[in-house]
């Protein structure tokens, strides 16, 4: 209850569910606690809830039932351009602007809120440093960036106005998996440098362990298991116990081509 | 006879009926965007409604042109006047391709964007302006371009109201069967949508570019 400092969760779920009209349900009455500057990795497959979830933190969706709270207050209280604008959005397909340059899919927030044309100037170059490309790029088309670019593009953007909660969708997903391991290390000292409350959806396990301080592991829209990434390692959880398994088994074996299941099959 | 007689001994009619003829095409096609671009963003957002106003817009294809002329003649402000009908005939048959294609544009958008943009907390508003509508450009501008076409073929009918325009010529030729005549009118509104649809086009194709 209530702890001396009494600091809020930077988002916390009680019993938050979240069904189709139809009826199906998507996200099964999940409690969930996120303290401020911690990573918190949603692992699951494909349809396991995740990706809804964080919809939910975003107002994006609304839980059908039970509550979120962001920073202590209620979703529902919090005006969603204003929530949305506090929590940067990162995606598996990036969705950047085709019509727009490098530099105003970056500067569009800043310019939506009225900064002065130098100040977004000066915040898009820093951005661009940040997430590593070279500022030469700003005046270049989505069109005309390789898939990690494209990548680090969409986490700039989501940056662009300094929000303190991140939450990042597969982020890595579409890349090939150098590409993706050299993303994964480079966002790892990232977050270690900017110390941003980060929720994080993969089914990549190593993303997982590399990235996460936390693991929630999900199934079928109900929480399977809250693990430290040591313990993820040592539990005897069934589930965690196939992940792990389908995360070893081709890493030991000869240097065949192996297939890829790791990307987009949703 | 050569076809070109008529057009060359009286080039001043030829020219003020191919001035009235722009001007009805022009006037309707731009009410029909003034209507369709709102609609087509309010439809878009709403399947329901969005079958049901394209099947009432729709409807009005069926109607013959000539037919459909006839009928304003009994709306009361409307047909008191030639052009008025004529205006608001072709504004309904312009509506459609406008209308389908804004909804279209729209919806044709790449889900990844529009949920990419709305989650980062652009408002609705700034979402159509800044990345809806931009990326449906190409697609509005292919509507517009049918309509600027089918405005000006059937504003040609338009003058059996006796609403002017370049079917004046044409009737006036069908009447006293002289193919000079009819030429006059045929050839100078077969042009005119052939460079509107030209020119639109290599807009259209440009925008879709940037895309």
């Amino acid at each position: 209850m209530a702890s001396p400092e009494t600091k809020d969760p930077a988002i916390a779920l009680r019993s938050t569910s979240y069904w189709l009209p139809g009826g199906t349900v998507l996200v099964d009455s999940l409690s969930l606690e996120i303290p401020a500057g911690v990573t918190l990795v949603l692992l699951g497959r494909s349809g396991s809830g995740k990706t809804t979830t964080l919809k939910l933190m975003n107002r994006l969706l609304e839980p059908t039932s039970g509550d979120l709270f962001i920073e202590g207050k209620p979703v529902r209280a919090w005006d969603p351009i204003r929530l949305r604008r506090r929590m940067g959005y990162a995606i598996q397909d990036v969705g950047l602007f085709p019509h727009y340059t490098v530099e105003r899919n970056i500067g569009l927030l800043p310019a939506v809120e009225r900064w002065p044309a130098a100040r977004i100037r000066e915040r898009v170059r820093e951005l661009l440093a940040l997430v590593g490309l070279d500022a030469s790029l700003a005046g270049r088309f989505p069109r005309e960036l390789s898939g990690g670019q494209r990548q680090r593009v969409g986490v700039a953007r989501a940056l662009a106005l300094d929000p303190p909660v991140l939450l990042m969708d597969e982020p890595f997903g579409a890349l090939d998996p150098l590409t993706r391991a050299e993303l994964q290390g480079e966002f790892a000292r990232l977050q270690k440098r900017l110390g941003k409350t980060v929720v994080l959806v993969t089914h990549d396990l190593r993303e997982a362990m590399l990235l996460g301080s936390q693991i929630a592991l999900l199934e079928a829209g109900h929480l399977a298991g809250l693990y430290l990434p040591d313990d993820f390692q040592r539990t005897r959880d069934p589930l965690a116990l196939a992940y792990r398994q389908a995360f070893s088994a081709p890493e030991g074996g000869p240097s065949q081509p192996q297939p890829r299941g790791l990307g987009d099959s949703a | 006879m050569n076809l070109l007689d008529y057009l060359l001994a009286h080039p001043r009619e030829v020219l003020t009926l191919t001035l009235e003829h722009i001007w009805l095409a022009g006037i309707s096609v731009g009410i029909a965007i003034l209507v369709g671009l709102p609609l087509g963003v309010a439809i878009a957002r709403r399947p329901a409604l969005s079958r049901a106003v394209l099947g009432v817009v729709n409807s009005v294809h069926v109607v013959p042109s000539l037919a459909l002329f006839g009928f304003l003649f009994a709306v009361p402000w409307i047909g008191e006047r030639a052009p008025r009908m004529a205006i608001l005939a072709l504004s309904l048959y312009a509506l459609l391709p406008i209308l389908r294609n804004v909804c279209a544009g729209i919806l044709g958008v790449d889900h990844a964007v529009v949920d990419a943009g709305r989650g980062l907390g652009l408002t609705d508003g700034q979402l159509l302006r800044r990345v809806e509508l931009p990326l449906a450009l190409g697609v509005i501008v292919a509507g517009i371009r049918v309509a600027v076409v089918l405005a000006i073929g059937i504003a040609t009918i338009a003058a059996a109201i006796g609403a002017g325009g370049l079917g004046e010529l044409i009737f006036r030729g069908l009447a006293m069967v002289n193919n000079s005549l009819i030429f006059a009118g045929a050839l100078p509104a077969a042009l005119l949508a052939l460079v509107v649809d030209l020119s639109l086009g290599w807009m259209e194709g440009h925008l879709r570019e940037r895309v």
